[in-house]
Protein backbone atom coordinates (compact mmCIF):
# COMPACT_ATOMS: atom_id res chain seq x y z
CA UNK A 1 0.00 0.00 0.00
CA UNK A 2 1.66 3.28 -1.11
CA UNK A 3 2.31 5.98 2.05
CA UNK A 4 2.59 9.54 2.12
CA UNK A 5 6.60 9.37 1.02
CA UNK A 6 6.36 6.57 -1.56
CA UNK A 7 8.96 6.12 -4.04
CA UNK A 8 7.92 5.95 -7.95
CA UNK A 9 9.08 3.16 -10.34
CA UNK A 10 10.77 6.39 -12.15
CA UNK A 11 12.58 7.38 -8.59
CA UNK A 12 14.05 3.83 -8.44
CA UNK A 13 15.44 3.16 -12.23
CA UNK A 14 17.14 6.72 -11.86
CA UNK A 15 18.95 6.23 -7.83
CA UNK A 16 19.74 2.75 -10.12
CA UNK A 17 21.42 4.43 -12.54
CA UNK A 18 22.89 7.04 -10.36
CA UNK A 19 24.43 3.73 -8.23
CA UNK A 20 25.41 1.80 -11.67
CA UNK A 21 23.08 -0.93 -11.67
CA UNK A 22 21.17 -2.55 -14.28
CA UNK A 23 17.61 -3.91 -13.30
CA UNK A 24 15.32 -5.62 -15.25
CA UNK A 25 11.51 -4.30 -15.33
CA UNK A 26 11.27 -7.15 -12.79
CA UNK A 27 13.81 -5.87 -10.63
CA UNK A 28 12.47 -2.26 -10.98
CA UNK A 29 9.21 -3.38 -9.71
CA UNK A 30 10.29 -5.70 -6.69
CA UNK A 31 12.45 -2.79 -5.44
CA UNK A 32 9.82 0.04 -6.03
CA UNK A 33 7.42 -2.13 -3.42
CA UNK A 34 10.93 -2.76 -1.30
CA UNK A 35 11.94 0.63 -0.95
CA UNK A 36 8.70 2.04 -0.99
CA UNK A 37 8.12 0.15 2.53
CA UNK A 38 10.83 1.43 4.12
CA UNK A 39 9.79 4.85 2.81
CA UNK A 40 6.26 4.26 4.19
CA UNK A 41 8.01 2.89 7.97
CA UNK A 42 10.30 6.14 8.14
CA UNK A 43 6.89 8.60 7.65
CA UNK A 44 5.55 6.90 11.19
CA UNK A 45 7.87 9.23 12.45
CA UNK A 46 6.09 12.42 10.84
CA UNK A 47 3.01 11.19 12.70
CA UNK A 48 5.02 11.73 16.26
CA UNK A 49 4.47 15.51 17.91
CA UNK A 50 8.16 16.73 17.46
CA UNK A 51 7.44 20.02 18.15
CA UNK A 52 10.70 21.07 20.79
CA UNK A 53 12.97 18.04 19.34
CA UNK A 54 15.66 19.54 18.04
CA UNK A 55 17.02 18.18 14.23
CA UNK A 56 19.34 15.89 14.64
CA UNK A 57 22.29 14.61 12.36
CA UNK A 58 23.61 11.46 14.42
CA UNK A 59 22.20 8.54 16.50
CA UNK A 60 25.22 9.67 18.96
CA UNK A 61 24.92 12.36 21.34
CA UNK A 62 28.35 13.18 20.11
CA UNK A 63 30.51 16.13 19.40
CA UNK A 64 33.83 17.04 18.19
CA UNK A 65 35.79 13.39 18.48
CA UNK A 66 39.26 14.22 17.37
CA UNK A 67 42.56 12.33 17.09
CA UNK A 68 45.76 14.09 17.37
CA UNK A 69 48.23 14.84 14.40
CA UNK A 70 50.46 11.96 14.97
CA UNK A 71 51.44 9.45 12.22
CA UNK A 72 50.60 5.92 12.66
CA UNK A 73 51.68 3.09 10.58
CA UNK A 74 51.45 2.42 7.08
CA UNK A 75 50.35 -0.72 5.40
CA UNK A 76 52.91 -2.91 2.87
CA UNK A 77 53.04 -1.94 -0.50
CA UNK A 78 53.73 -4.87 -1.89
CA UNK A 79 50.75 -6.47 0.78
CA UNK A 80 48.38 -3.78 -0.81
CA UNK A 81 49.61 -3.90 -4.61
CA UNK A 82 48.81 -7.90 -4.01
CA UNK A 83 44.91 -7.44 -3.99
CA UNK A 84 44.39 -4.89 -7.14
CA UNK A 85 43.62 -7.03 -10.30
CA UNK A 86 46.38 -4.97 -12.29
CA UNK A 87 49.47 -2.62 -11.40
CA UNK A 88 51.84 -0.85 -13.31
CA UNK A 89 55.01 1.24 -11.68
CA UNK A 90 54.19 0.47 -8.16
CA UNK A 91 50.26 2.02 -8.97
CA UNK A 92 46.50 0.44 -8.90
CA UNK A 93 46.16 0.21 -12.87
CA UNK A 94 42.29 1.10 -14.06
CA UNK A 95 40.37 1.24 -16.87
CA UNK A 96 40.26 4.48 -18.32
CA UNK A 97 37.05 6.82 -17.72
CA UNK A 98 36.32 9.28 -20.15
CA UNK A 99 35.69 12.76 -18.45
CA UNK A 100 37.73 13.83 -14.88
CA UNK A 101 36.61 12.89 -11.25
CA UNK A 102 34.10 15.83 -10.06
CA UNK B 1 47.95 39.69 -19.62
CA UNK B 2 45.36 40.98 -22.31
CA UNK B 3 43.14 43.00 -19.95
CA UNK B 4 40.39 45.47 -20.18
CA UNK B 5 37.42 46.29 -22.63
CA UNK B 6 35.08 43.81 -23.27
CA UNK B 7 32.86 45.70 -25.64
CA UNK B 8 30.13 46.61 -22.82
CA UNK B 9 30.05 42.92 -21.22
CA UNK B 10 31.17 42.73 -17.98
CA UNK B 11 32.51 39.69 -17.05
CA UNK B 12 31.28 37.41 -13.76
CA UNK B 13 33.76 35.71 -11.95
CA UNK B 14 33.92 33.32 -8.71
CA UNK B 15 36.83 31.51 -7.80
CA UNK B 16 36.81 27.69 -5.89
CA UNK B 17 40.15 27.47 -4.05
CA UNK B 18 41.14 23.90 -2.52
CA UNK B 19 44.02 24.37 -0.18
CA UNK B 20 45.45 21.29 1.06
CA UNK B 21 46.25 21.63 4.28
CA UNK B 22 49.87 21.37 6.20
CA UNK B 23 48.86 18.53 8.76
CA UNK B 24 51.46 15.41 9.64
CA UNK B 25 48.34 13.30 8.91
CA UNK B 26 45.45 12.57 6.59
CA UNK B 27 42.06 14.09 7.72
CA UNK B 28 40.80 10.84 8.89
CA UNK B 29 43.79 8.40 9.60
CA UNK B 30 46.85 8.98 10.93
CA UNK B 31 49.18 7.60 7.28
CA UNK B 32 51.44 10.60 6.93
CA UNK B 33 50.95 13.78 4.46
CA UNK B 34 53.95 14.16 2.31
CA UNK B 35 54.44 15.09 -1.34
CA UNK B 36 56.20 13.33 -3.46
CA UNK B 37 56.93 9.84 -1.63
CA UNK B 38 56.73 6.88 -3.46
CA UNK B 39 53.56 5.78 -4.66
CA UNK B 40 51.17 4.15 -2.74
CA UNK B 41 53.19 3.92 0.56
CA UNK B 42 51.37 6.18 2.70
CA UNK B 43 47.99 4.07 2.75
CA UNK B 44 45.83 1.85 5.50
CA UNK B 45 42.60 0.83 5.49
CA UNK B 46 40.76 3.97 5.84
CA UNK B 47 42.20 5.95 2.89
CA UNK B 48 41.95 2.45 0.32
CA UNK B 49 38.41 2.40 1.40
CA UNK B 50 38.85 -0.97 2.64
CA UNK B 51 35.72 -2.68 4.17
CA UNK B 52 35.70 -2.14 8.48
CA UNK B 53 37.84 1.10 8.61
CA UNK B 54 36.40 3.79 10.16
CA UNK B 55 37.45 7.06 10.15
CA UNK B 56 38.89 9.37 12.74
CA UNK B 57 38.94 13.28 12.55
CA UNK B 58 42.03 15.04 12.86
CA UNK B 59 42.24 17.49 15.27
CA UNK B 60 44.93 19.70 13.62
CA UNK B 61 43.41 19.54 10.82
CA UNK B 62 39.90 21.21 12.34
CA UNK B 63 42.51 24.12 13.80
CA UNK B 64 43.78 24.92 10.72
CA UNK B 65 40.59 25.16 8.81
CA UNK B 66 38.92 26.82 12.08
CA UNK B 67 42.28 29.06 11.60
CA UNK B 68 41.67 29.72 7.79
CA UNK B 69 38.09 30.99 8.38
CA UNK B 70 39.05 33.76 11.02
CA UNK B 71 41.55 35.02 8.67
CA UNK B 72 39.18 35.27 6.50
CA UNK B 73 36.70 36.92 8.84
CA UNK B 74 33.92 33.79 8.75
CA UNK B 75 31.52 32.90 11.18
CA UNK B 76 33.04 29.40 12.67
CA UNK B 77 29.55 27.16 12.87
CA UNK B 78 28.72 23.69 14.22
CA UNK B 79 29.67 21.30 11.08
CA UNK B 80 28.87 17.84 9.83
CA UNK B 81 29.96 15.79 6.94
CA UNK B 82 28.44 14.22 4.26
CA UNK B 83 29.43 12.08 1.49
CA UNK B 84 29.36 12.71 -1.98
CA UNK B 85 28.65 9.50 -3.92
CA UNK B 86 30.39 9.12 -7.17
CA UNK B 87 32.24 6.20 -8.84
CA UNK B 88 36.24 7.17 -10.33
CA UNK B 89 39.19 5.12 -9.40
CA UNK B 90 40.30 8.18 -7.64
CA UNK B 91 38.26 7.38 -4.58
CA UNK B 92 38.30 4.21 -3.85
CA UNK B 93 35.83 4.63 -0.83
CA UNK B 94 33.36 5.21 -4.05
CA UNK B 95 32.77 9.00 -1.90
CA UNK B 96 34.17 11.78 -1.00
CA UNK B 97 34.01 12.90 2.89
CA UNK B 98 32.80 16.76 2.81
CA UNK B 99 31.30 19.12 4.78
CA UNK B 100 27.75 19.91 3.02
CA UNK B 101 25.40 22.02 3.99
CA UNK B 102 26.48 22.66 7.44
CA UNK B 103 29.82 23.97 6.55
CA UNK B 104 32.59 24.91 9.26
CA UNK B 105 33.43 28.69 7.69
CA UNK B 106 30.44 30.56 6.19
CA UNK B 107 29.81 34.31 5.29
CA UNK B 108 33.56 36.27 5.73
CA UNK B 109 35.55 38.50 2.79
CA UNK B 110 38.89 39.10 1.89
CA UNK B 111 40.27 42.39 1.10
CA UNK B 112 42.89 42.58 -1.61
CA UNK B 113 45.55 45.08 -2.25
CA UNK B 114 43.88 47.79 -3.97
CA UNK B 115 41.22 48.06 -1.70
CA UNK B 116 38.70 45.95 -3.08
CA UNK B 117 36.76 43.16 -1.34
CA UNK B 118 35.39 39.93 -2.23
CA UNK B 119 32.91 37.74 -0.08
CA UNK B 120 33.66 34.16 1.04
CA UNK B 121 30.75 32.28 1.15
CA UNK B 122 32.17 29.33 2.94
CA UNK B 123 35.83 27.55 3.50
CA UNK B 124 35.05 23.34 4.06
CA UNK B 125 36.87 20.48 5.12
CA UNK B 126 36.99 17.46 3.20
CA UNK B 127 39.17 15.00 2.52
CA UNK B 128 41.55 14.87 -0.98
CA UNK B 129 41.34 12.26 -3.97
CA UNK B 130 44.07 9.86 -5.38
CA UNK B 131 46.51 11.07 -7.97
CA UNK B 132 45.38 9.43 -11.45
CA UNK B 133 47.97 9.25 -14.54
CA UNK B 134 46.23 8.85 -17.69
CA UNK B 135 48.65 6.55 -19.69
CA UNK B 136 48.82 4.95 -23.16
CA UNK B 137 47.06 6.80 -26.05
CA UNK B 138 47.83 10.56 -26.17
CA UNK B 139 48.95 11.12 -22.57
CA UNK B 140 45.50 12.84 -21.75
CA UNK B 141 42.08 12.25 -20.50
CA UNK B 142 40.73 11.91 -23.49
CA UNK B 143 42.09 8.88 -25.62
CA UNK B 144 43.88 7.46 -23.00
CA UNK B 145 43.96 3.64 -22.73
CA UNK B 146 44.10 3.10 -19.09
CA UNK B 147 44.97 5.11 -15.43
CA UNK B 148 47.06 4.34 -12.90
CA UNK B 149 46.22 5.26 -9.29
CA UNK B 150 48.56 6.46 -6.27
CA UNK B 151 46.75 6.87 -3.27
CA UNK B 152 48.80 8.68 -1.00
CA UNK B 153 47.18 11.81 -1.91
CA UNK B 154 44.07 10.39 -1.19
CA UNK B 155 42.36 11.30 2.47
CA UNK B 156 44.55 14.80 3.06
CA UNK B 157 42.77 17.32 4.48
CA UNK B 158 41.99 19.87 2.26
CA UNK B 159 39.87 23.21 2.84
CA UNK B 160 37.65 24.85 0.22
CA UNK B 161 37.55 28.41 -0.73
CA UNK B 162 34.13 29.21 -2.87
CA UNK B 163 34.47 33.25 -3.05
CA UNK B 164 31.23 35.33 -4.17
CA UNK B 165 30.94 35.74 -7.26
CA UNK B 166 32.26 39.72 -6.97
CA UNK B 167 35.16 39.08 -9.04
CA UNK B 168 35.06 41.27 -12.43
CA UNK B 169 38.04 41.25 -14.02
CA UNK B 170 41.24 38.99 -14.87
CA UNK B 171 43.14 41.19 -12.96
CA UNK B 172 41.22 41.13 -10.13
CA UNK B 173 40.77 37.25 -10.42
CA UNK B 174 44.88 37.25 -9.97
CA UNK B 175 44.64 39.46 -7.38
CA UNK B 176 41.93 37.34 -4.74
CA UNK B 177 44.44 34.78 -5.80
CA UNK B 178 47.09 35.59 -4.77
CA UNK B 179 46.11 37.50 -1.39
CA UNK B 180 44.56 34.03 -0.70
CA UNK B 181 47.80 32.45 -1.34
CA UNK B 182 49.03 35.10 1.51
CA UNK B 183 46.87 34.21 3.94
CA UNK B 184 46.62 30.83 3.26
CA UNK B 185 50.84 31.12 4.24
CA UNK B 186 50.61 32.97 7.03
CA UNK B 187 48.35 31.33 8.91
CA UNK B 188 49.85 28.20 8.76
CA UNK B 189 47.83 26.23 6.94
CA UNK B 190 49.55 25.88 3.47
CA UNK B 191 52.68 26.09 1.88
CA UNK B 192 51.01 27.97 -0.61
CA UNK B 193 52.67 25.54 -3.42
CA UNK B 194 50.59 25.96 -6.60
CA UNK B 195 53.00 23.81 -8.74
CA UNK B 196 52.88 20.90 -6.47
CA UNK B 197 48.89 21.28 -5.78
CA UNK B 198 48.57 22.14 -2.87
CA UNK B 199 46.83 25.22 -3.81
CA UNK B 200 44.07 24.62 -6.77
CA UNK B 201 41.91 26.79 -8.49
CA UNK B 202 38.91 26.21 -10.20
CA UNK B 203 36.82 29.24 -11.87
CA UNK B 204 33.44 29.95 -12.37
CA UNK B 205 32.82 32.14 -14.98
CA UNK B 206 30.36 34.32 -16.59
CA UNK B 207 29.65 37.46 -18.70
CA UNK B 208 26.25 39.92 -18.75
CA UNK B 209 25.68 43.13 -20.41
CA UNK B 210 26.84 45.59 -17.78
CA UNK B 211 26.68 46.23 -13.98
CA UNK B 212 22.77 45.62 -13.63
CA UNK B 213 22.36 42.74 -15.52
CA UNK B 214 20.68 39.09 -14.57
CA UNK B 215 24.00 36.55 -14.28
CA UNK B 216 24.62 34.69 -17.86
CA UNK B 217 25.19 31.09 -17.57
CA UNK B 218 28.42 30.06 -16.01
CA UNK B 219 31.15 27.99 -16.80
CA UNK B 220 33.63 25.91 -14.45
CA UNK B 221 37.56 26.20 -15.37
CA UNK B 222 39.64 22.99 -14.28
CA UNK B 223 43.33 22.75 -14.35
CA UNK B 224 44.56 26.42 -13.63
CA UNK B 225 47.99 25.56 -12.14
CA UNK B 226 49.49 28.81 -11.69
CA UNK B 227 48.25 32.75 -11.53
CA UNK B 228 49.30 33.45 -14.25
CA UNK B 229 47.25 30.39 -15.82
CA UNK B 230 44.45 31.87 -14.08
CA UNK B 231 44.17 35.11 -15.22
CA UNK B 232 44.81 34.15 -18.87
CA UNK B 233 42.05 31.44 -18.65
CA UNK B 234 39.50 33.68 -16.82
CA UNK B 235 40.10 36.07 -19.72
CA UNK B 236 40.15 33.47 -22.62
CA UNK B 237 36.77 32.39 -21.02
CA UNK B 238 34.90 35.56 -20.67
CA UNK B 239 35.94 36.41 -24.55
CA UNK B 240 34.57 32.98 -25.72
CA UNK B 241 31.38 33.26 -24.07
CA UNK B 242 30.72 36.85 -25.66
CA UNK B 243 31.56 35.42 -28.86
CA UNK B 244 29.29 32.78 -28.53
CA UNK B 245 26.66 35.39 -27.44
CA UNK B 246 26.89 38.15 -29.76
CA UNK B 247 26.90 35.02 -32.72
CA UNK B 248 22.92 34.28 -31.88
CA UNK B 249 24.22 31.51 -29.77
CA UNK B 250 24.06 30.51 -25.85
CA UNK B 251 26.15 29.57 -23.44
CA UNK B 252 26.39 25.63 -21.87
CA UNK B 253 27.17 25.07 -18.45
CA UNK B 254 30.05 22.86 -18.41
CA UNK B 255 33.04 21.89 -16.93
CA UNK B 256 36.23 23.31 -19.15
CA UNK B 257 39.67 22.11 -18.99
CA UNK B 258 42.61 24.66 -19.08
CA UNK B 259 44.92 24.44 -22.02
CA UNK B 260 47.99 26.27 -20.99
CA UNK B 261 49.54 25.34 -24.11
CA UNK B 262 46.71 26.07 -26.52
CA UNK B 263 46.14 29.15 -24.51
CA UNK B 264 42.02 28.30 -24.54
CA UNK B 265 39.37 25.95 -22.71
CA UNK B 266 37.94 23.10 -24.13
CA UNK B 267 34.80 21.29 -22.41
CA UNK B 268 35.45 18.32 -20.35
CA UNK B 269 31.86 17.51 -19.50
CA UNK B 270 28.24 18.76 -18.81
CA UNK B 271 27.68 19.58 -14.98
CA UNK B 272 25.97 16.97 -13.47
CA UNK B 273 23.17 17.89 -10.90
CA UNK B 274 24.30 18.55 -7.54
CA UNK B 275 21.90 15.86 -6.27
CA UNK B 276 22.98 13.24 -8.55
CA UNK B 277 26.29 12.66 -5.92
CA UNK B 278 23.09 11.28 -3.26
CA UNK B 279 24.92 13.73 -0.69
CA UNK B 280 23.92 11.72 2.81
CA UNK B 281 25.37 12.46 5.90
CA UNK B 282 28.31 10.40 6.97
CA UNK B 283 27.17 8.22 9.92
CA UNK B 284 30.55 7.24 10.71
CA UNK B 285 31.48 11.07 12.09
CA UNK B 286 29.89 12.89 14.71
CA UNK B 287 29.44 16.93 14.25
CA UNK B 288 32.26 19.28 15.20
CA UNK B 289 31.35 22.24 18.01
CA UNK B 290 33.69 24.46 18.27
CA UNK B 291 32.89 26.74 21.44
CA UNK B 292 34.15 30.02 22.23
CA UNK B 293 36.54 28.72 24.19
CA UNK B 294 38.03 27.06 21.39
CA UNK B 295 37.97 29.57 18.77
CA UNK B 296 39.84 32.26 20.69
CA UNK B 297 42.26 29.78 21.41
CA UNK B 298 42.75 29.46 17.59
CA UNK B 299 42.78 32.84 16.84
CA UNK B 300 45.09 33.20 19.23
CA UNK B 301 47.73 31.44 17.15
CA UNK B 302 47.16 33.44 14.03
CA UNK B 303 50.56 34.69 13.02
CA UNK B 304 50.07 38.39 11.03
CA UNK B 305 48.12 38.73 7.52
CA UNK B 306 49.63 40.32 4.86
CA UNK B 307 47.15 43.24 4.87
CA UNK B 308 48.53 44.04 8.27
CA UNK B 309 52.08 43.53 7.19
CA UNK B 310 52.15 45.60 4.30
CA UNK B 311 50.32 48.08 6.74
CA UNK B 312 53.14 48.18 9.09
CA UNK B 313 55.41 49.02 6.29
CA UNK B 314 53.58 51.74 4.75
CA UNK B 315 53.47 53.14 8.80
CA UNK B 316 57.56 52.81 8.92
CA UNK B 317 57.62 54.96 5.37
CA UNK B 318 54.95 57.77 6.52
CA UNK B 319 56.92 57.49 9.73
CA UNK B 320 60.04 58.24 8.01
CA UNK B 321 58.75 60.88 5.49
CA UNK B 322 61.10 59.20 2.66
CA UNK B 323 61.12 61.85 -0.81
CA UNK B 324 57.69 62.93 -0.25
CA UNK B 325 58.14 64.08 3.21
CA UNK B 326 56.71 62.79 7.12
CA UNK B 327 52.89 61.67 6.63
CA UNK B 328 53.36 61.12 2.52
CA UNK B 329 52.03 57.99 1.11
CA UNK B 330 54.03 55.43 -0.57
CA UNK B 331 54.86 55.76 -4.40
CA UNK B 332 53.69 53.29 -6.85
CA UNK B 333 56.89 52.05 -6.72
CA UNK B 334 57.32 51.63 -3.03
CA UNK B 335 53.82 49.78 -2.80
CA UNK B 336 55.11 47.89 -5.51
CA UNK B 337 58.52 46.57 -3.22
CA UNK B 338 55.81 46.48 -0.53
CA UNK B 339 53.89 43.84 -1.86
CA UNK B 340 57.08 42.17 -2.90
CA UNK B 341 59.01 42.47 0.72
CA UNK B 342 55.60 40.79 2.59
CA UNK B 343 54.83 38.37 -0.64
CA UNK B 344 58.86 37.02 0.14
CA UNK B 345 58.06 37.35 3.89
CA UNK B 346 61.15 40.30 3.98
CA UNK B 347 59.42 42.00 6.05
CA UNK B 348 60.61 41.30 9.73
CA UNK B 349 64.17 42.17 8.17
CA UNK B 350 63.19 45.38 6.85
CA UNK B 351 61.51 46.59 10.16
CA UNK B 352 64.54 45.26 12.51
CA UNK B 353 66.77 47.38 9.88
CA UNK B 354 64.89 50.33 10.12
CA UNK B 355 64.36 49.82 14.03
CA UNK B 356 68.73 49.53 13.76
CA UNK B 357 68.52 53.12 12.55
CA UNK B 358 68.47 52.84 8.62
CA UNK B 359 65.89 55.24 5.91
CA UNK B 360 62.87 53.43 5.64
CA UNK B 361 62.58 54.02 2.01
CA UNK B 362 66.44 52.82 1.29
CA UNK B 363 65.76 49.77 3.61
CA UNK B 364 62.72 48.57 1.55
CA UNK B 365 64.45 49.73 -1.56
CA UNK B 366 67.60 47.33 -1.05
CA UNK B 367 65.24 44.61 0.55
CA UNK B 368 62.66 44.39 -2.64
CA UNK B 369 65.59 44.98 -5.30
CA UNK B 370 68.52 43.02 -3.99
CA UNK B 371 68.02 41.10 -0.95
CA UNK B 372 64.54 39.74 -2.94
CA UNK B 373 66.92 38.19 -5.52
CA UNK B 374 67.78 35.47 -2.82
CA UNK B 375 64.72 35.69 -0.90
CA UNK B 376 66.07 32.10 1.07
CA UNK B 377 69.09 33.52 1.90
CA UNK B 378 67.81 36.94 3.09
CA UNK B 379 65.53 35.52 5.38
CA UNK B 380 68.39 34.40 7.20
CA UNK B 381 69.70 37.93 7.39
CA UNK B 382 70.53 39.72 10.61
CA UNK B 383 69.08 42.85 10.61
CA UNK B 384 71.74 44.30 12.39
CA UNK B 385 74.61 43.39 10.06
CA UNK B 386 71.97 44.41 7.06
CA UNK B 387 71.60 47.72 8.70
CA UNK B 388 75.25 48.23 9.02
CA UNK B 389 75.85 47.46 5.48
CA UNK B 390 72.81 49.96 4.80
CA UNK B 391 74.43 52.81 7.08
CA UNK B 392 78.08 52.56 4.85
CA UNK B 393 76.10 53.30 1.49
CA UNK B 394 74.10 56.44 3.71
CA UNK B 395 77.11 57.58 4.60
CA UNK B 396 78.94 57.39 1.54
CA UNK B 397 81.68 55.31 2.17
CA UNK B 398 80.23 52.33 -0.20
CA UNK B 399 78.64 53.01 -3.60
CA UNK B 400 75.41 51.48 -4.32
CA UNK B 401 77.38 48.66 -6.29
CA UNK B 402 79.91 48.10 -4.36
CA UNK B 403 76.51 47.36 -1.76
CA UNK B 404 74.84 44.74 -3.78
CA UNK B 405 78.41 43.16 -3.89
CA UNK B 406 79.33 43.57 -0.09
CA UNK B 407 75.00 41.94 0.29
CA UNK B 408 75.55 38.94 -1.90
CA UNK B 409 78.43 37.88 0.14
CA UNK B 410 76.77 38.64 3.20
CA UNK B 411 73.88 36.91 2.53
CA UNK B 412 75.70 33.58 1.74
CA UNK B 413 78.07 33.51 4.37
CA UNK B 414 76.89 36.26 6.70
CA UNK B 415 80.48 37.64 8.82
CA UNK B 416 80.62 41.53 9.29
CA UNK B 417 79.73 43.69 6.07
CA UNK B 418 82.47 45.85 7.17
CA UNK B 419 85.47 43.00 6.89
CA UNK B 420 84.11 42.03 3.42
CA UNK B 421 84.08 45.22 2.24
CA UNK B 422 87.39 45.64 3.22
CA UNK B 423 88.29 42.26 1.81
CA UNK B 424 86.56 43.29 -1.63
CA UNK B 425 89.03 46.67 -1.46
CA UNK B 426 85.86 48.41 -1.27
CA UNK B 427 87.55 50.94 0.59
CA UNK B 428 85.86 54.97 0.24
CA UNK B 429 87.33 56.33 -2.12
CA UNK B 430 89.42 59.02 -0.68
CA UNK B 431 87.71 63.01 -1.23
CA UNK B 432 90.94 64.15 -2.30
CA UNK B 433 90.72 61.46 -5.00
CA UNK B 434 87.46 62.08 -5.85
CA UNK B 435 87.63 65.99 -6.54
CA UNK B 436 90.78 65.13 -8.64
CA UNK B 437 89.02 62.45 -11.01
CA UNK B 438 86.18 64.83 -11.19
CA UNK B 439 88.57 68.08 -11.89
CA UNK B 440 90.30 65.50 -14.75
CA UNK B 441 86.76 64.49 -16.62
CA UNK B 442 85.59 68.08 -16.54
CA UNK B 443 88.60 68.93 -18.30
CA UNK B 444 88.82 66.03 -20.95
CA UNK B 445 85.28 67.10 -21.56
CA UNK B 446 84.62 70.62 -22.14
CA UNK B 447 81.78 70.93 -24.62
CA UNK B 448 79.75 68.19 -21.85
CA UNK B 449 80.78 70.53 -19.00
CA UNK B 450 79.30 73.66 -20.90
CA UNK B 451 75.96 72.17 -21.12
CA UNK B 452 75.74 71.22 -17.66
CA UNK B 453 76.86 74.93 -17.10
CA UNK B 454 74.20 76.25 -19.19
CA UNK B 455 71.95 74.07 -16.57
CA UNK B 456 71.24 71.07 -18.38
CA UNK B 457 71.32 68.85 -15.18
CA UNK B 458 71.23 65.84 -17.15
CA UNK B 459 74.82 66.02 -18.10
CA UNK B 460 75.06 65.25 -14.32
CA UNK B 461 74.44 61.81 -15.13
CA UNK B 462 76.95 61.33 -17.86
CA UNK B 463 79.92 62.98 -15.38
CA UNK B 464 78.76 60.27 -12.70
CA UNK B 465 78.63 57.48 -15.09
CA UNK B 466 82.64 58.45 -16.40
CA UNK B 467 83.71 59.33 -12.82
CA UNK B 468 82.43 55.77 -11.51
CA UNK B 469 83.73 54.34 -14.82
CA UNK B 470 87.12 55.59 -13.69
CA UNK B 471 86.81 54.38 -10.35
CA UNK B 472 85.50 51.37 -11.08
CA UNK B 473 82.02 52.17 -9.03
CA UNK B 474 84.12 52.91 -5.89
CA UNK B 475 82.91 56.87 -6.12
CA UNK B 476 79.79 57.56 -3.87
CA UNK B 477 77.18 59.12 -6.86
CA UNK B 478 75.99 61.57 -4.29
CA UNK B 479 79.70 63.03 -3.38
CA UNK B 480 80.26 63.32 -7.07
CA UNK B 481 77.12 64.97 -7.49
CA UNK B 482 77.94 67.36 -5.05
CA UNK B 483 81.22 67.96 -6.42
CA UNK B 484 79.78 68.44 -10.10
CA UNK B 485 77.46 71.21 -8.38
CA UNK B 486 80.31 72.72 -6.13
CA UNK B 487 82.42 73.44 -9.30
CA UNK B 488 79.54 75.34 -11.35
CA UNK B 489 78.87 77.09 -8.47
Amino acid sequence: MPGRYSISRDDVAHVAMLARLELSDAELDTYTDQLGAVLDHAADVAALDLAGVPPTSHALALANVLRPDEPRPCLDRAEVLASAPAVEDDRFRVPSIMGEAP
Amino acid sequence: MTGGDLGGWEMVVGLEVHCELKTATKLFCGCPNVFGDEPNTNVCPVCLGLPGSLPVLNQQAVELAMAIGTALGCEIRPSTFHRKNYFYPDMPKDYQISQYDEPINVDGHLELPDGSVVGIVRAHLEEDTGKTTHAGGTGRIHGSDYSLVDYNRSGVPLVEIVSAPDIRSAAQARAYAAELRGVLVATGASDGRMEEGSMRVDANVSVRRGPDAPFGTRCEIKNLNSLRSLARAVEYEARRQIEVLESGGTVAQQTRHWDEDAGRTVTLRSKEEATDYRYFLEPDLVPVVPDAQWITAVADTLGMLPAARRARLVDLLRADGGAGGAGAAPTAAQQDQIATVVDLGLDDLVVGTVAAGVAAPLTLARAANEAATEPELARGLDPVAFAALLGMEESGSLSATQVKSVLAELMRSGGDPAAIAAAKGFEALAEDTLVATVAELVAAHPDEWQRFCDGDDKLAGFFTGQVMKATQGKANGKAVAAELRRLRG
